[in-house]
């Protein structure tokens, strides 16, 4: 007799709405991280450059977060709606950097002003900052824990949200995404723009390697339950072994001009560092801290099996297309960017 | 005010911003796909010069459509975290089909529409221009059924109680082709349609009247026109069997449409003030039987009343009337001022016309106006009500949340889509009265 293999839709999901922030971090992190660096190139042209670097795919990349968003909607509403309330002020906020990046990219070149543009790239730049950092707050607070009740529901207090731990994955979420532009924008870029910014990647490296370090260190003294399943499964540590190999690989791609594989590397760190995260969190979607009892995990904050059983056939028959295009669309704008009328 | 208060005007402020822009784009989305098949098929310049126009307009509308849809996505958790865990297995899925469906189609095709128009051949910036305005119908049709599963809940059964209740589905096909949802599409849909048409009448008209861009101002007029007068036509239509639906599904909602308090025949209004005290409609002007002869076929069959329901689970009339009836006085407007359009285009006059042409330039702000009306009047007409006769607005609430925050994130959000309408408004200013390429360097390459 064949076993029956029921697939374990809960799981799927926990690993599909992954997938989809993965895929957000990956597309909007290198748009975040130009961001984060546009302040600092000089003139007007560097500036449009690093716009238009990512002017045709930075919406298309934003919909990747909103698509996590309604997956998570869809499949754990009960995580939906404790995070999305409990988290109220942090999520606005971050709303509100995200439509003034969206505005300013939107509106930056469109009046000759000095003082406009200028306007523009601060409002575009420190919005960028601040998304990552929100970003970092948010994935620190629900590894760290927040006071959920039997309601499912957590009073968010806003300043409670912010500390040490939290910060510093702040901090180091700046740094991946800066890191992770950095080497886009020498990908995209050409010139002295390519070299002024070649020069910088480095530097990116180097700041994300002391966050990280930091966060791994005070991850492990603080947070034992994010090492839980790493104790269970040793051969994982190969995951952070694989990202340490990826970050090392950088430089040398870059030195040899190899920017694509530099790149793709930069996406392979991002990759790991979700999948180590995923995997510490594991079962949990969100852990209740001081009462463990009440965390949200896969399983009691999940949609019915036949909703989640509709979404996966929706997943399968959409994600192909969904590559599809954005591999075609990706692969009509390759190549070097270039300043024409239809430019930001 | 209460956190309910507070987190019902936040929400009603901040979806009748987001929803100045789709229509647009989903209006302007199906202007360029027939401009662009005009180009192909005449291979005349002057259609791709237009369609580069319209594209940077549409494009900046999808922007702050984008930018505030993201905001409603939000709002679900954080202001009504008991509404999004009772809904979210039900339509959790309509949302993700969505952001899978539409939302990818829509941002990834936009990008070749505005950025490609020299990296992709002509042929292929049709196909973008057709999947972005596919795009942009696939998210009104998730929206819209996941709205009207909240009118007409089909397809789902309850589970839990008190709290912890919450529906979960049942059958798919029933949720998505639930009583209300294809009547109410169709009748969105030709909303937005009437929102381009007219958009695009507008601006044509005041180049004429300028005297500029004649020759694209005479082509954007006629593509318009044709749209509007088939959408304020076929508006009719669905507005009728939308009308015809909410009496059968949500008599509550059609009695307040109406203010018509007694069970009996029923009039319809041109206008009157409901009084919700003495239950009766002041200085009204209807046609006694009017109603009943159009939800019933009959002037004398009874039309359910409000006082069939108690107090607490009455929409307020007043609200409801007059949003409704300024719905309906906007879209028969419309029907006529397209007919008179049309008239003139046949009579040879329609470009010269002051009169008409100023008309026209007004004629943006009508469908715009209806399309606000419309959905005040469907939401709250379906008021006490979240989920129809199962969760009331109250009950759908965030516990958490506290007065402060609201005031924090409504007063935040005023400022910011005050700032952000004015920017739209003046960039909308710059890019019509830049106008499109000159004509004299086209019409010289066309010659040539």
């Amino acid at each position: 007799m064949l076993p029956n293999i029921q697939p374990d839709l809960n799981l799927i999901w926990f690993i599909g709405v992954g997938i989809l922030f993965t895929g957000y971090a990956i597309l909007d992190g290198f748009d975040l991280g130009v961001g984060a660096l546009h302040l600092l190139t000089k003139t007007d042209e560097e500036r449009r450059l690093m716009i238009n670097s990512i002017g045709p795919v930075w919406d298309g990349n934003e919909v990747w977060l909103v698509t996590g968003g309604g997956a998570l909607f869809a499949a754990f509403p009960v995580v939906y709606a404790a995070v999305f309330s409990g988290f109220y002020t942090a999520f606005y906020l971050l709303l509100f950097a995200l439509i003034f990046r969206a505005i300013a990219i939107e509106f930056r070149s469109k009046q000759p002003m000095k003082w406009w543009r200028n306007l523009w790239d601060a409002s575009f730049s420190v919005s960028s900052i601040f998304s990552s950092f929100l970003i970092g707050i948010v994935l620190a607070n629900i590894a760290w824990g927040v006071p959920l009740n039997a309601e499912q529901e957590y009073a968010g207090n806003f300043w409670g949200l912010f500390h040490p731990y939290s910060i510093l994955v702040g901090l180091l979420t700046i740094s991946l995404f800066m890191m992770h532009g950095a080497i886009y924008v020498v990908m995209k870029t050409e010139g002295d723009l390519q070299k002024k910014i070649s020069s910088w990647i480095n530097k990116t490296i180097i700041f994300f390697i002391i966050c990280y370090a930091t966060t791994t260190m005070a991850t492990l003294l603080y947070l034992p339950h994010m090492t839980h399943y790493f104790k269970a499964h040793p051969w994982l540590f190969g995951l952070a072994f694989l990202n340490m190999l990826a970050i090392a690989n950088i430089p040398r791609e870059i030195t040899h001009g190899h920017e694509f594989r530099a790149f793709l590397s930069s996406c392979a760190a991002v990759v790991m560092l979700m999948a180590i995260f995923g995997l510490g969190m594991f079962p949990n979607l969100v852990v209740s801290n001081p009462h463990a009892e009440y965390s949200l995990t896969l399983y009691n904050a999940a949609s019915s099996q036949k909703t989640l059983r509709i979404m996966l056939y929706v997943a399968l028959l959409g994600l192909p297309l969904v590559l599809a295009y954005t591999v075609a669309v990706y692969w009509i704008f390759r190549g070097k960017v270039k300043l024409d009328k239809s430019s930001y | 005010m209460d956190v309910l208060l507070l987190s019902r005007i936040q929400f009603a402020f901040t979806i009748a911003f987001h929803y100045i822009y789709p229509p647009l784009s989903i209006g302007l989305s199906v202007i360029l796909v027939a401009l662009e098949a005009m180009f192909l098929a005449t291979k005349n310049p002057v259609y791709q010069i237009l369609s580069k126009f319209w594209t940077k307009i549409f494009a900046l509308t999808f922007a702050i459509g984008v930018a505030t849809g993201i905001v409603m996505e939000f709002e679900f958790g954080t202001n009504w975290a008991v509404y999004s865990k009772y809904v979210g297995d039900v339509f959790g899925s309509a949302l993700a089909a969505e952001g899978i469906f539409a939302f990818f189609l829509e941002s990834g095709f936009l990008a070749v529409l505005v950025f490609g128009w020299d990296k992709v051949s002509k042929e292929m910036h049709f196909f973008a221009a057709l999947m972005v305005c596919l795009g942009a119908h696939f998210s009104a049709v998730w929206i819209v059924v996941a709205n009207s599963w909240q009118q007409t809940p089909a397809g789902f059964h309850i589970v839990g109680e008190g709290m912890h209740a919450r529906a979960e589905i049942t059958d798919f096909w029933a949720m998505v082709f639930n009583p209300s949802s294809m009547d109410r599409l169709s009748h969105t849909l030709m909303g937005c349609w009437q929102a381009g048409a007219f958009f695009v009448l507008s601006v044509g008209a005041y180049y004429l009247l300028k005297n500029k861009h004649v020759q694209f101002a005479k082509i954007s007029m006629k593509v318009g026109l044709a749209l509007a007068v088939v959408a304020s036509i076929l508006q009719l239509v669905t507005g009728h069997q939308s009308a015809v639906g909410v009496s059968r599904n949500q008599p509550a909602k059609l009695a307040a449409f109406e203010g018509h308090y007694e069970t009996g025949p029923a009039a319809l209004h041109l206008f009157g003030w409901v009084d919700e005290q003495k239950e009766n409609v002041r200085w009204g002007v209807g046609i006694p039987g009017l109603l009943s002869m159009l939800v019933h076929g009959n002037p004398s069959e009874p039309v359910t009343g409000l006082n069939e329901f108690e107090k607490r689970d009455r929409p307020p009339a007043n609200f409801v009337f007059q949003t409704f009836h300024g719905m309906i006085a906007i879209g028969i407007g419309l029907i006529l001022l397209s007919l008179t359009g049309l008239f003139f285009w046949r009579r040879g006059t329609l470009f010269s016309h002051r009169g008409i042409l100023k008309i026209f330039v007004l004629s943006v702000l009508g469908p715009q106006i209806a399309n606000q009306l419309g959905w005040f009047s469907a939401e709250v007409g379906r008021q006490p009500w979240v989920v129809y006769q199962l969760l009331r607005t109250s009950e759908g609430l965030t516990k958490s949340l506290v007065e402060s925050q609201v005031w924090f994130s409504l007063i935040l959000f005023s400022v910011i889509y005050v700032m952000l309408f004015i920017l739209f408004l003046f960039l909308l200013d710059q890019n019509i009265k830049q106008g499109p390429a000159e004509e004299e360097q086209i019409e010289e390459r066309h010659y040539a």
